[in-house]
């Protein structure tokens, strides 16, 4: 699935990924393939994003998660 | 007929500030594209920003948001953003004088205050009775210094506490928006209270969507955040659009001496030619008056 972290200054992240884990508000979410539409609000932590066998991490102070037909945008602040 | 030497030494002064002028005009390009740049990488995250808010808005009617709620006015605070530095043109001078119409107009009655982001707004209101920055530091003019997002938006939230806790009734924005490197367009933009989104086609993307707590508590995340990207992209903008003004001054001053320049050596040429003349006449006189 196709991954966006985009913050105000600039796109953090773009790429093909297997998993995301997010740091949802109301507990950790993980985001496999196919996962159904999604609008959730995040909270500080970090986004882990698998990119084949490579781990990216990301540190967020907040921000929102948007999942739709396996493609997963992130706005982070 | 003026002197030789005086027409030399203005043509020598004219030159150098026209060196000035000129270098000045290609640093405000390369600022301009820096500007520009990093509006179009903030484009992407308002406009994702935008969408999400008016699909999880529009399935919510009749939100009373603390940000949404309409009050009689009686306290304005008016955000003036202007540049920092001069030598733009009329950039600065229109956001001033656009304000103190409206004060005068608009607001006619309320309680106004300014607060200023930019020196030059500063500058012009710090002496007068709407001047205020209680609760934005020191210097909240010297955002300009480093533009950020996480500057911009300590201040975004700052006057988005103080209108929550009643101390406004209404925030307006009032900047030069960026349209090309020659026009900036005069922008009095409504901040809080938020207006309802406009109805884009609504159900255009009935997606159902998983809402995470819930579509309330996703809104509230949301109206913040889309308040600090309005609050950015007004500084953005008016960022790009001060050197586009400051662009076209320059070029406008490089042209203006380029012109002062061949007329000065017009009046050169004329004087050295006029001087060469009489002095053949002199000897010619003095010659015949040998022979006679």
């Amino acid at each position: 699935m196709r991954v966006e972290i985009i913050t105000p200054e600039k796109t953090l992240f773009e790429g093909e990924a297997s998993f995301v884990y997010l740091p949802g508000s109301d507990g950790s979410l993980g985001v496999l393939n196919n996962h159904a539409p999604l609008i959730s609000s995040l909270k500080k932590g970090a986004i882990r994003v698998k990119e084949g066998s490579v781990e990216h991490t990301f540190q967020v102070k907040g921000g929102t998660v948007e999942v739709l037909s396996n493609k997963v945008i992130i706005l982070a602040e | 007929m003026a002197n030789l030497k005086e027409i030399r030494s203005r043509i020598t002064s004219v030159n150098s500030t026209m060196q000035i002028t000129s270098a000045m005009k290609m640093v405000s390009a390369a600022k301009l594209k820096r500007a520009q740049d990093t509006i179009t990488r903030m484009r992407p995250y308002a406009d994702k920003l935008q969408e999400i808010l008016s699909n999880v808005s529009s399935s919510l009617s009749g939100n009373e948001n603390k940000f949404s709620r309409q009050r009689e006015v009686k306290n304005v605070l008016i955000v003036a953003i202007t540049s920092n530095r001069g030598l733009c043109g009329g950039f600065n001078n229109n956001v001033i004088k656009e304000i103190r119409y409206s004060i005068r107009e608009q607001y006619a009655g309320t309680d106004v205050k300014v607060v200023s982001l930019g020196k030059k707004a500063f500058d012009f209101f710090k002496r007068s009775s709407y001047h205020t920055n209680t609760g934005f530091g020191d210097t909240p003019y010297s955002i300009f210094d480093n533009l950020t997002f996480d500057n911009s938006s300590a201040i975004a939230k700052e006057i988005m506490e103080q209108f929550s806790s009643g101390k406004w009734d209404k925030v307006v924005l009032v900047y030069n928006r960026f349209k090309n490197a020659a026009v900036q367009q005069m922008m009095h933009e409504q901040f809080l209270p938020v207006l309802p989104p406009v109805n884009q086609e609504a159900g255009s993307s009935k997606t159902d969507y998983i809402f995470e707590p819930d579509k309330e508590q996703i809104l509230e995340n949301l109206i913040p955040g889309s308040l600090k990207i309005q609050l950015f992209k007004a500084l953005l903008d008016s960022n790009a659009a001060e050197h586009g003004a400051r662009m076209t001054a320059m070029h406008k001053a490089t042209d203006n001496a380029h012109d002062l320049v061949k007329e000065l050596k017009l009046n050169y040429n004329k004087a050295r030619q006029a001087s060469i003349t009489g002095e053949i006449l002199e000897i010619v006189a003095g010659a015949e008056a040998l022979k006679g």
